[in-house]
């Protein structure tokens, strides 16, 4: 990490999907950098290239040109496997449809992804309670996904984002598939963890009332950032 | 992954689809079943082959005259009328791997006891003839040298025919006639059951060869001579000193054609053994087919598990999967589900086999090579056909996968 505390440095990022003989840009040029801590929410409405920009900072997506920098570490030339162990480590995904197991309870849901960090059983377990209870879903650890409310499931979600204690949060539209007041209280498990353990949080939302949540917002359009706010 | 782990993953997904599951292991169960089944019939068929050829005597070597030709005309096997009482004697006498010597001659004759008769194979032999033809006397005696010598008018009875003579009454010292002549019943064999084919070995009297010889059919030579080996490793040499010795006494030219045949029993033996050994390799490949066809049910399960579960999939990569972890859960699903299809395939092969021995009655013989071989062989089916679902599985792009509806 170097002096600025940026845990995320974008440099010229550009994205370009070959739609057979057509190229689209979906990224053009985008520079920016995410401090350590920070709450940021990424908006503009569809095609504007904030979901491809949500892949690349998830490391599911490399950019055609320009340069990711993860924690001191360039990431944007990684291969599909070393993404897969950025992925485990340093960031937790949470959807817009939640993407849980079908099935499957909520602590196995957690433990996924310290299946793949080769946690022993054991330990892997007590992290997932814990996880769980950090969300507020403690004596629901057991049932399945099935049986759980669609904020009970994002909780769980965020649990299983959180397991394998990352620096980085990335939501997409975590509150699209719920009722306001659910989305609410999502929200405000966001800002908890934002708060109290310094978890760097990154919002992908066009809802600007959820986006309130966030101190910083930046707006695409066309693939470019057109504005920024601070608070 | 650690491989209990990714086995409990598999179970678990192969349960949430129970039905399923258990119809594609079906098609494993019944290829392996299949090939258990019939390596166990063939295998059966052999040790039966074998133990037919045991209770003969494996160490059996018959000489019978040869075939002569007259003027371009080929005359049968035994048209020679060359084999002489003598020619026994100079085997037994001369040839050191030989144990026992008989000579053989014989008909058929009616023969009459009280108000009873029967039209049965007169044996003529030697001495030594029960222990050339490993056959048991039940009750009395059988003759013995002197009174081949002396061409006594004395029998020995095949267990068919006291059955029809005698039925519950003692034959020994009874006096029976064959073609008119009284011949006294020294003993009984004990039944040999059916040799297979028309061939019954218990519908027969024995009488000395000599009586045969002169009382019976009028000759003076023999029709064959039967001899037993030291043992069963020595037959062979035994053929090569029988052969010698009558090219000798039949004053046979170096280069010559043999006027006389010898067979080997464990040349037979052989011969048989090989024929079921290419019938337990022909039914095991037919049933091996099945097997195949039920590994390409799991390629073909999997692949349409892959496309169902590609979400699932998406998931694992976002939280940190990597192409071979991915690869590994579905091969070892596929693993997993022929293995068990092995597992019960064995169970239903081995008691596919018990029916088949009850119901058909033929011999069959579940062997662990077989058993070993076939779990071996399902489980590489489910390597083989699973791999290509997980790979594919694996190479998927996180993103569209997550997207997947």
């Amino acid at each position: 990490m170097d002096e600025n505390n940026n845990l995320i440095q974008l440099e010229n990022l550009t994205k370009i999907y070959k739609v057979g003989e057509t190229e689209v840009r979906a990224l053009n040029d985008v520079s920016s950098t995410i401090k350590e801590g920070d709450f940021m929410a990424i908006m503009g409405p569809s095609g504007s290239g904030k979901s491809t920009l949500m892949n690349i900072i998830g490391c599911l997506d490399r950019p055609t040109e320009g340069k990711y920098i993860l924690e001191g570490e360039l990431v944007s030339t990684l291969d599909r496997n070393k993404l897969a162990r950025i992925r485990n480590k340093k960031i937790g995904f949470v959807f817009q449809t939640f993407n849980l197991l079908a099935r499957t309870t909520a602590l196995e849901n957690t433990e996924l992804p310290l299946i793949y960090s080769k946690t022993p059983g054991k330990e892997a377990r007590d992290l997932a309670y814990k996880a769980l209870s950090v969300v507020g879903l403690e004596g629901r650890e057991l049932h399945r996904t099935n049986q759980l409310s669609g904020g009970e499931q994002q909780r769980v979600a965020i649990a299983r984002s959180l397991v394998n204690d990352p620096s980085l949060l990335l939501a997409d539209e975590p509150t699209g598939n719920l009722d306001t007041k659910t989305g609410k209280e999502i929200m405000e498990i966001f800002k908890k963890l934002n708060k109290e353990k310094n978890i760097t949080v990154i919002l992908v939302t066009h809802d600007p009332e959820i986006a309130q949540f966030a101190r910083r917002r930046i707006y695409l359009r066309d693939g470019q950032i057109v504005k920024e706010e601070r608070e | 992954m650690n491989i209990m782990r990714t086995i409990r993953v598999s179970l678990r997904a192969l349960n949430r689809n129970k039905m399923r599951s258990f119809l594609t292991a079906l098609g494993i169960i019944i290829g392996v079943g299949a090939v258990i089944a019939m390596v166990s019939i063939g295998q059966g068929a052999k040790i039966e082959v074998e133990k037919r050829f045991e209770s003969m005597g494996t160490n059996l070597l018959f000489v019978r005259p040869g075939s002569r030709s007259f003027r371009g005309i080929h005359g049968g096997g035994g048209t020679y009328v060359n084999l002489m009482p003598s020619d026994a004697q100079a085997i037994e006498e001369n040839c050191t791997a030989v144990q026992y010597v008989s000579p053989s001659v014989s008909g058929r004759a009616q023969v009459v006891y009280g108000n009873k008769n029967w039209n049965t194979s007169i044996q003529g032999a030697g001495a030594k003839y029960p222990e050339i033809r490993n056959w048991e006397i039940e009750d009395g005696i059988f003759f013995d040298e002197n009174m081949v010598k002396a061409g006594a008018k004395v029998c020995v009875l095949g267990s068919e025919v006291r059955e029809n003579l005698f039925e519950y009454e003692d034959p020994i010292g009874q006096i029976i006639r064959i073609r008119k002549i009284p011949f006294s019943v020294l003993g009984t064999l004990k039944s040999l059951g059916e040799s297979g084919g028309w061939f019954n070995r218990d519908d027969m009297i024995v009488i000395p060869y000599t009586t045969a010889q002169r009382r019976l059919l009028g000759i003076i030579h023999i029709q064959s001579i039967d001899v037993s080996a030291v043992s069963t490793a020595r037959s062979a040499e035994a053929q090569e000193q029988i052969e010698e010795i009558l090219r000798i006494r039949h004053k046979i030219a170096p280069g010559a054609e043999d006027d006389f045949n010898v067979r080997n029993m464990e040349e037979m033996a052989e011969g048989a053994a090989e024929s079921t050994k290419i019938l337990t390799i022909l039914l095991g490949g037919i049933a091996s087919v099945s097997l195949l066809v039920g590994g390409i049910g799991i390629m073909n399960i999997m692949l349409v598990s892959v496309t169902e579960r590609i979400r699932e999939i998406g998931i694992r990569m976002s939280v940190g999967a990597r192409e071979k972890d991915i690869l590994y859960q579905f091969l070892t699903e596929a693993i997993v589900l022929s293995v068990l299809g092995g597992i019960i395939g064995i169970a239903v092969g081995v008691i596919a086999s018990r029916l088949i021995s009850h119901f058909a009655g033929w011999q069959t013989l579940v062997s662990l090579s077989a058993i070993v071989l076939a779990f071996l062989f399902s489980g590489s089916v489910g390597i083989f056909f699973g791999f290509y679902p997980a790979r594919k599985a694996s190479k998927l792009d996180p993103i569209e996968a997550l997207r997947y509806e």
